[in-house]
């Protein structure tokens, strides 16, 4: 059954690239602390005035997690370019976009569990109250963390294997990530507040569209681009 | 177009490629038959690591054309890579998982169970180091690694990139065991190779690229 | 099945066809006729006075910005799918002049706002999203200035241009979700009949600049190209 021999490659590449960055001396841990250092800088430079803070809380989590994020993706293919073991992967055969089902995979399980630890840093460090609706919180992380993972991949796919790749990936995914911000930071400042405008259930409309959208895109663009 | 006949496992046809500015090869043709274990032999920096990688389609030839097995290597490089065994001149393994997780993740890729992937390390002989992290591992080690994945799959032709660097004598004589089983059954070896010595017995001839160019064949 | 950059088709030593001059002192002259025409019959605008005629080549500019992206998507797609050279060189030449329209656009934007609004900048909708839209070109520019393989530009380009371009549409309606909730300053009207003859006018002689521009610079690419060919002919003949 072709399917279940693709799902077979897709989990072998995720359950690899976990099992690889949780062994590798500077791999999980590094990029989580980053992402805790990143929130106590901002930390430092916005406060020290509670009020300040805490309004300024959620900005700082997702960007933390943004730039901590960037190092993950990049990451995730440097694993195979150092050992050279991108080329065996590519001969094998099947379809290519099990590559990046697996890679999105391993990137999607390691960048919710640094959200996870960065957003409780957040709740510490910046005096996050949490709020009743704290489910669809959540649920507004989430699409954002797919949103980020979706184009992170992508386009780390391409700027891992080129000279520039610490400045081209950043350069190439910010810009791409500006509706991610605005719609994740507008909706959790919403349902951490009273909502009064109803306004979160757009914005997550737009995020889900938004997830979709790439979701379906960079599959289809995946298989020119990892052949070049 | 390359003329195909049907006892032809690899055919290469005025290839060229390029690397910036730098011509690596300009105009390459050659072909092996089935049954046959053909070296390919010159100087470094002559283009058969080259070669090499655009049969095994990890590279796009800037001219020409080739085939391996009666496909394609461009228009239907997927069923090449359904034929072919390459081994590189960097073994390309995850330094951070075990032998065995090594085999067994190829093993995945291939739609091969996992007993298969622990019967090849035996073949090779490192099951006595199955559990043990690739990191660890000596350069001759690696290389068997790599054969043992090589060999999961009994591919028909053989592409090979130095495959006797850094093999004691016992490594030389698996790696020829696997070329002639591989060779005996219909299937085809091209060798790239810049010392003729471990490889003698195995070679039906031998070809000398220089410059970009295959010499005229000895 | 990924064609082999031998056949990057229709790989052509051929001349590219010439950028007639004509249609560059056409477009020079029309965009000379459109500014005059509306600096003489547009009023003063109420609140801003005489300053309100940027907008005559601001706007334009924006629109051009907006169509050098789809050009830019049109081709990169079409690249994809027939994995023509020729593509490429367009998409890529409609991106470097799509990103100076881009540039001119933002700041002729601020040195229009810095006496409306007292600030050089305000994160209003149309602004901030048409400079993530600079930032999307210029990410696609500096990926085909760090990409030396001739395919894999091409290849990795298209892609970027393409997803690049899907993202303008949203990237803009979020900017304008995100303002409508608090009361930006408003930018300048262009509904104002008076001004309509003016700014069309100047839309279309900007449109005849694009042309001329992205034509002229497809040329100089095709000539690049043809050069490479030809020496990639010669290193495969001779020794």
């Amino acid at each position: 059954m072709a399917w279940r021999d693709d799902w077979r490659r897709v989990r072998a590449i995720a359950k690899k690239d976990v099992t690889t960055e949780l062994r590798a001396k500077a791999g999980f841990n590094s990029v989580a602390s980053l992402g805790v250092t990143i929130l106590i800088l901002l930390g430092l430079a916005l406060g020290p005035d509670a009020e300040a803070l805490r309004n300024a809380a959620v900005g700082a989590v997702w960007l933390a997690t943004l730039f901590a994020g960037v190092l993950a993706f990049n990451r995730s293919f440097q694993v195979e370019l150092e050992s050279g073991a991108l080329e065996p992967l590519l001969q094998y055969p099947g379809p290519r976009w099990t590559i990046f089902a697996g890679k999105l995979l391993g990137n999607l399980i390691f960048l919710t569990l640094m959200v996870t630890i960065v957003v409780a840093a957040g709740v510490v460090l910046f005096g996050v109250r949490i709020p009743d609706r704290w489910p669809s919180l959540l649920g507004v992380i989430l699409l954002g963390v797919v949103g980020l993972v979706v184009l992170g991949t992508f386009y780390a796919s391409m700027a891992s294997r080129s000279r520039a790749r610490e400045v081209l990936l950043p350069l190439l995914l910010f810009p791409m990530l500006v509706p991610v911000l605005l719609a994740a930071t507008t909706a959790s400042k919403a349902l951490l507040g009273a909502d009064v405008m109803h306004e979160a259930g757009a914005w997550i409309r737009l995020l889900v569209a938004y997830d979709l959208v790439f979701l379906i895109a960079t599959f289809i663009a995946f298989e020119h681009v990892i052949e070049a | 177009m390359v003329n195909r006949q049907p006892d032809q496992a690899i055919v290469v046809s005025g290839l060229g490629k390029r690397f910036g500015t730098r011509w690596v090869l300009r105009g390459v043709s050659l072909d092996v038959i089935r049954g046959e274990a053909v070296g390919l032999m010159g100087p470094n920096g002559s283009g058969k690591s080259t070669v090499l990688r655009i049969l095994g389609t990890l590279l796009n030839p800037n001219a020409g054309s080739g085939s391996v097995d009666g496909h394609d290597i461009v228009r239907d490089a997927s069923s090449v890579r359904g034929k072919i065994g390459f081994l590189a001149h960097t073994p390309g393994l995850y330094d951070d998982l075990t032998a065995r997780e090594n085999l067994r993740f190829a093993a995945d890729m291939l739609g091969l169970s996992h007993t298969v992937a622990d019967g090849s390390l035996e073949r090779v002989g490192l099951a006595h180091v199955a559990d043990d992290r690739v990191r660890g591992f000596s350069a001759g080690m690696q290389r068997r690694l790599a054969l043992a994945r090589l060999i999961l799959r009994s591919p028909r032709v053989l592409l090979l990139d130095e495959p006797y660097s850094n093999l004691d004598n016992q490594g030389v004589e698996l790696m020829n065991s696997v070329i002639n089983d591989v060779v005996r059954s219909e299937g085809a070896a091209l060798v790239a190779l810049h010392e003729l010595a471990p490889a003698k017995a195995m070679l039906d001839r031998t070809l000398t690229i220089v410059d970009g160019r295959i010499e005229a064949p000895r | 099945m990924i064609p082999s950059s031998d056949n990057l088709r229709d790989k052509s030593t051929a001349a590219p066809p010439p950028t007639s001059i004509w249609l560059g002192f056409v477009s020079f002259g029309a965009v000379i006729a459109a500014q005059v025409y509306s600096i003489l019959t547009s009023p003063a605008e109420g609140d801003m006075g005489h300053l309100q005629k940027i907008m005559y080549v601001h706007v334009p500019a924006a629109w051009m910005t907006f169509l050098s992206f789809f050009v830019v998507l049109v081709f990169s797609v079409k690249y994809l799918w027939q994995r023509r050279e020729n593509d490429d060189l367009i998409a890529a030449s409609a991106a470097e002049v799509g990103a100076t329209f881009n540039g001119l656009t933002l700041m002729l934007g601020m040195i229009w706002g810095r006496p409306a609004w007292g600030v050089w900048w305000v994160w209003d909708a149309r602004l901030t999203s048409t400079l993530v839209l600079f930032l999307i070109f210029v990410g696609y520019l500096a990926l085909r200035a760090f990409t030396e393989d001739a395919q894999r530009k091409a290849l990795w380009s298209a892609a970027v241009g393409a997803i690049g371009a899907l993202n303008v549409p949203i990237v803009y309606m979020s900017v304008k979700w995100w303002r409508t909730l608090h009361q930006p300053p408003s930018s300048p009207s262009t509904l104002d009949p008076r001004y309509t003859m003016g700014l069309r006018l100047n839309a279309i002689a900007m449109l005849l600049v694009m042309v001329y521009f992205i034509r002229k610079r497809y040329e100089i690419a095709r000539l690049e190209r043809a050069a490479e060919h030809l020496a990639e002919a010669a290193a495969m003949g001779g020794r």
